[in-house]
């Protein structure tokens, strides 16, 4: 059996469950930069590069994995959301992504071994944010058509973190918070040719985060047309993240759950956050929200993001014990077009 | 099938806007090659606007760096979200240039082409970038020895191709086949057949190659005609006509330049005929001559042929807003709004003036039973597209100077659990026709929704609706929230199961607010009307008040019909007849019908039920001879016509069906079911209301055989895909069209029972024989019955998910939501009873000591029992 398909028969039998935010508890841990930098030769302030302490203090980031592990979560995700060329350039680190990427695959992958005493199977993620740089817009207002990157850049930059993932022992590549599509599908297919590369299967997860209310991301994708534009990939899931809390998630989830023929993840931010910038959504609050999705069958995994701690994740895993997966829908063999908005054509 | 030039086009076909093309128009090239980028993005919104659903570019000309040009057009795009939300068809004979265009677009998009020119190898290798990228694709009709110009040709090019591509894993439904249009009437005797050889060969590829869509450029058809405008748009139009129906599904064409098929001079359209499917060989061949010297007469006449086609477009601008709002006519709508508005000081002004003039009009006539519900769903699409028009101007007016509204903003929803939502999108139409502001919250709508909405918008009623019987509870559940929220907003309820006495006796006493039952969408406005009316209002909610506490005065004093005690009832039950019990079913177990054909269907509708979808009182056939609504009944009747037969030729929608007949045996009011390789136990509900002497307390485990084993079968159909078509509508703010699908759909559903019904008993349960006409069908006269969960012999809903396990858990591919409504909507379920007795009948009001008995026999608490039969309880 395929780690795919392994995949897709638990999630048949029941509700998955995802780990919650790194940087939220490494933020407790009161880091100064010198725990940040450790002894690597690298001339920028290093405190916040969240990333970094891969190599400098793995034993943080174990400790953070072995909660979610302890809180009941399935899918583990690797501490690499910022790990790419691009982001790292603004601390210089950028030649440090092969390492760092290895390593976080690497922490998580035994931390995972080690848990599997207990018969229960998990797996890991490799996690590729958004970088910080978007193909769809220009930074600058008087001249709409420049971009700072190329498709080619970011699909470079993308592969460069996807195979040290692979190398340190990944299951899954997630692709995340995704706020452009067009990043994402250059993520898309940096994985298909790492894929191809390998010669076995590289499953994708794809998460969208959208940027407003009104339910599109920042590149102005509804979910439905989303959908539609990243389809090919065919991924092992497709949801939504961070964002906001998962009240105001729901109804585009809700939208996503009815056309996606595969299944759907979402891991909210534990609600708005607050005056202060600081999520103060209580863990029930969260898991209750999180049980209303369940209630409706809208989706199969569920996980936190922004905020969340391995007491919400506790608190997830809990309502999920209960919970029936959502049913995927059968395969459509309407032809979805998409500009911002979905374009579905008669079979 | 005759006027896909108006904006209802999209409903058909998808038509790609040419505009912005450099071989095509010498206007964008110009712009183009001087790097006036902000003039070419206009022609690409004007393209959006005049109603292009995709937008096709093109930078192949020699003078021009390909590549850069067609990055730079399409980023330049990505930054204007009114053109950015179609999708886009790049567009080059150049792999480079596709890429480059690939490369700056975050939707998905059409690849605009490639084929088989070079090889087997370059066009797989393309297809899998192509799919990498998450495009569709163009394929042309080409291989290695060049352009497909016959028929045979044109098929065995995109066989081979289709069978590549899916042998590859191209997902079939991404795969655009262009055959290949070419220029007729050139004189060249080789050309004759050029149209018709696409039309057939488009057929033929639509049926070899399962989902697959047919496009093609439409220009170089009448390519002869080069400055004979009036001449190329007929022959356009008349390709159309027929080439849709083959199979036909996109073209690249300026949609706003074809000619209603009808509209055509029938000499010029006859020529056109006669060149497009080469209709005269035996005569000659002289098809292109004639055409050719009638072109001339034709030459210019644009100008007063349109004159003439439309004598009210001369009138001024109000009364033609006026005009356009009666007869239903969107053509020119959205051009005379701008008119009007630019001739009024404020925009809310057309609105408030000529708009809600013709709209009173079509009030007056409604009201007064001239014009009825088809006709005003009509109008009230032309009013909603006036409006979208000029609500942009409105609100940056609103801006400068703070807020305005209109007559009145309810917010309507169809409650959780429930996904029915006809009569309250008919009921939103009416409204809207009447000035009010209707927030639609759609279906499945939980309260906090409704509130929430109804709280942020600031609104002066909330409408709810609903059609199965536990939505009554969810209303009184909102009721309720309404209350614990200290709203004081008058609620309105309407909906098929909704009821005077229901509302008096359960919602009103949950809600302090004023809670007004609606009985149909002609009354809405009324009532509306009132509540926002400083001197009708409080005389309605005061009247309204007395009404519902005398109602549940009456209801304590008299009480109810006496009921018999449960073991009395049954005593008196239906006396089981063992000469009249079916043999066993030729083909037991589960039949599966993953796509029922939809032809099949057409014949056995019964349209009564249609007509009252529509507020048409009346039966199919003689309604469309009634004096009152006959006219209006014709309309809708062949507006109905036309979308089903579209329906069945395109294959809009997907019947599917699923039938299990398994032995079974009488357990009192039960009966115990093997189905697979478990029993399982159906109970059933008794009537208790006391009977004259002679008349038995019916129950339908009654018609199984108390003696031995027996037989009793189940069945679950639906009918899928509408979605797309309804989306489609949603865009093109197409009211009429939405609720016309819905209620075919439902049609639909209800023929396909019925005919899946005549299978079993014909074929599968085989104990019947019979030549039944389709009016013999419809009035059920044939042995057995198929009664439904939630319908008066079987009212409990909660039965369904019992009958969907032992249907083997989605029947038919239907599902049900929390409250046991259907998905998709349009769909029955039911049990299949053979005996020859078996006749309907309503259960009616049961005794307490019933609903205890079957909380005990569902394993439910009596609590739950109480919410699923509280119909029965009142």
């Amino acid at each position: 059996m395929t780690v795919a398909n392994d995949f897709r028969a638990a999630a048949a039998r029941r509700v998955l469950v995802k780990d919650g935010a790194y940087g939220t508890l490494i933020q407790c841990e009161g880091l100064k930069e010198a725990d940040y930098r450790g002894d690597l030769p690298l001339n920028h302030d290093q405190k916040g590069n969240n990333d970094l302490l891969n190599l400098t203090r793995p034993d943080i980031v174990r400790k953070i994995a072995k909660q979610f592990v302890a809180s009941g979560a399935d899918i583990l995700a690797t501490n690499t959301f910022n790990a790419n060329r691009i982001s790292q350039a603004d601390y210089g680190a950028e030649s440090l992504v092969p390492d760092i990427n290895r390593a976080a695959a690497q922490i998580i992958r035994k931390v995972v071994e080690e848990a599997a005493a207990d018969g229960k199977k998990r797996w890991v993620a490799g996690a590729i944010g958004p970088t910080n740089k978007t193909l769809s817009l220009s930074p600058d207002v008087n001249d709409p058509g420049y971009r700072e990157v190329t498709f080619e850049e970011v699909k470079d930059v993308y592969r460069e973190q996807i195979d040290a993932l692979v190398e340190g022992g990944i299951d899954f590549v997630l692709i995340e918070t995704v706020f452009d599509t067009l990043n994402c599908k250059a993520a898309i297919m940096a994985a298909l040719e790492a894929e191809a590369a390998l010669g076995r299967e590289l499953p994708i997860m794809i998460s969208m985060t959208l940027t407003d209310l009104s339910g599109r991301n920042l590149s102005g994708h509804t979910v439905e047309g989303f959908w539609a534009s990243v389809r090919h990939a065919r991924p092992l899931t497709i949801g939504l993240n961070c964002s906001f809390g998962a009240a105001q998630l729901r109804p585009h989830l809700a939208a996503l759950a009815r056309h996606a023929e595969t299944l759907v993840m979402a891991y909210p931010n534990a609600g708005l956050p607050n005056e202060l910038g600081c999520y103060d959504e209580a863990a029930e609050e969260t898991a209750v929200q999180v049980r209303e999705w369940l209630d409706d069958g809208l989706v199969n995994i569920v996980g936190g993001c922004c905020g969340t701690t391995p007491a919400h994740i506790a608190a997830i895993a809990k309502v999920a014990a209960d919970a029936a997966p959502r049913k995927i829908p059968a395969p459509s063999n309407h032809t979805m077009l998409s500009g911002l908005e979905p374009m579905t054509l008669a079979a | 099938m005759n006027d896909f030039s108006s904006a209802a086009a999209g409903a058909r076909f998808v038509n790609i806007g040419e505009r912005t093309n450099v071989t095509g128009s010498a206007k964008f090239k110009k712009l183009i090659l001087a790097g006036d980028y902000d003039a070419a993005v206009s022609v690409a919104r004007d393209q959006v606007e005049a109603g292009a659903q995709v937008i096709d570019v093109n930078m192949d000309e020699a003078l021009l760096d390909g590549e850069l040009a067609m990055a730079t057009f399409l980023k330049r795009l990505a930054a204007e979200p009114d053109i950015a939300r179609v999708p886009v068809m790049i567009d080059s004979s150049k792999w480079s240039v596709i890429e480059a265009g690939l490369q700056c677009v975050s939707g998905k998009p059409i690849v605009n082409s490639i084929s088989l020119k070079e090889g087997e190898g370059l066009f797989l290798k393309t297809a899998r970038k192509v799919r990498a990228y998450g495009a569709a694709v163009v394929v042309m009709a080409f291989d290695e020895t060049g352009q497909a110009d016959t028929k045979q040709r044109k098929i065995d090019i995109c066989e081979r191709a289709y069978k590549l591509l899916i042998g590859d894993g191209f997902p079939p439904e991404d795969i655009i086949f262009d055959p290949n249009v070419f220029a007729v009437a050139t004189g060249i005797d080789e050309h004759r057949r050029y149209a018709l050889d696409f039309i057939e060969a488009a057929r033929e590829i639509r049926a070899r190659c399962p989902h697959v869509h047919i496009s093609g450029g439409l220009s170089n058809l009448s390519f002869s005609f080069r400055g004979n405008e009036p001449v190329r748009r007929a022959m356009h139009s008349v390709f159309l006509f027929h080439a849709i129906p083959a199979g036909m599904d996109m073209a690249i064409v300026n949609a706003g330049q074809l000619d209603v098929y009808d509209a055509i001079d029938p000499e010029l359209r006859e020529a056109c005929e006669d060149v497009i499917l080469d209709r005269r060989p035996k005569a000659g061949g002289d098809a292109t001559e004639r055409l050719i010297a009638l072109a001339e007469r034709f030459r210019g006449t644009d100008a007063a042929e349109e004159k003439k086609a439309a004598e009210w477009r001369s009138l001024p601008v109000t009364e033609r807003l006026s005009y356009a709002l009666v007869k239903g006519i969107d053509e020119h709508i959205v051009a005379d709004t701008e008119e009007a508005r630019q001739a009024f000081a404020r925009p809310i002004e057309v609105i408030e003036g000529p708009l809600m003039d013709g709209m009173n009009v079509v009030g007056d006539l409604f009201g007064s039973g001239k014009m009825f519900l088809p006709q005003v769903v009509k109008s009230a699409r032309v009013m909603k597209r006036a409006v979208a028009h000029l609500i942009p101007f409105i609100e940056e007016e609103k801006e400068k100077s703070g807020a305005s509204r209109g007559k009145g903003r309810i917010v309507m929803a169809t409650v959780k659990g429930d996904v029915h939502d006809i009569g309250k999108n008919i009921v939103g139409v009416v409204l809207q026709c009447n000035g009010f502001e209707v927030i639609d919250l759609g279906v499945m709508v939980p309260w906090q929704k409704i509130l929430q909405a109804a709280n942020d918008n600031n609104a002066d009623m909330i409408g709810l609706s609903g059609l199965i019987t536990p939505s009554l509870d969810e209303m009184v559940t909102v009721a309720g929230e309404m209350q614990r929220a200290d709203l004081r907003l008058p609620l309105l309820i309407g909906g098929a199961t909704t009821s005077k006495v229901h509302t008096a006796l359960r919602i009103d006493p949950a809600y302090e607010g004023p809670v007004i039952h609606v009985l149909d969408a002609s009354r809405a406005v009324g009532v509306a009307s009132s509540l926002v009316s400083d001197t009708q209002r409080t005389p309605l909610i005061d009247t309204t008040a007395e009404d519902y506490e005398k109602i549940r005065r009456s209801r304590e004093r008299s009480g109810h019909s006496e009921l018999a005690a449960l073991p009395d009832a049954r005593a008196n039950g239906f006396a089981y007849d063992p000469s009249g019990k079916a043999p066993a079913p030729q083909y037991p177990g589960l039949h599966h019908f993953g796509e029922w054909p939809l032809k099949d269907l057409k014949a056995s509708i019964d349209w009564t039920p249609f007509f009252r979808a529509w507020e048409l009182a009346g039966t199919y056939p003689a309604i469309l001879d009634d004096p009152v609504v006959g006219e209006s009944a014709r309309s809708l009747f062949k507006d109905a016509q036309q979308m089903l037969d579209q329906i069945i030729a395109e294959r809009w929608v997907t019947p599917k069906g699923t039938v299990g007949l398994w032995r079974c045996r009488r357990e009192g009011d039960n009966v115990l079911i093997l189905a697979g390789n478990d029993w399982t136990r159906v109970p059933f509900l008794r009537q208790q209301v006391k009977k004259r002497e002679g008349r038995p307390n019916m129950c339908l485990a009654d018609f199984i055989d108390p003696d031995g084993e027996d037989w009793i079968g189940g069945f679950a159909v639906g009918i899928h895909g509408l979605e797309p078509h309804l989306e489609r509508f949603k865009q093109t703010v197409d009211d009429y069209d939405d609720i016309l699908l819905k209620a075919l759909a439902d049609r639909l559903a209800e023929s396909f029972a019925e005919v899946l019904h005549a299978h079993v008993r014909n074929r599968l349960w085989d104990y019947a024989d019979e030549h039944l006409s389709n009016a013999e069908l419809i009035r059920e006269r044939y042995q057995g019955i198929r009664p439904a969960p939630g319908y008066p012999a079987c009212p409990d809903h909660s039965l369904k998910p019992i009958l969907f396990d032992m249907l083997g858990g989605a029947p038919g591919e239907v599902t049900l939501t929390e409250n046991f409504a259907m998905l998709p909507t349009s769909a029955v379920s039911g049990f299949y009873f053979a005996h020859r007795d078996a006749s309907y009948f309503g259960v009616a009001r049961i005794g307490q000591d019933q609903l205890e008995e079957y909380a005990q026999r569902r394993e439910v608490d009596v609590e739950t029992a109480t919410r699923w039969l509280r119909p029965n309880l009142d």
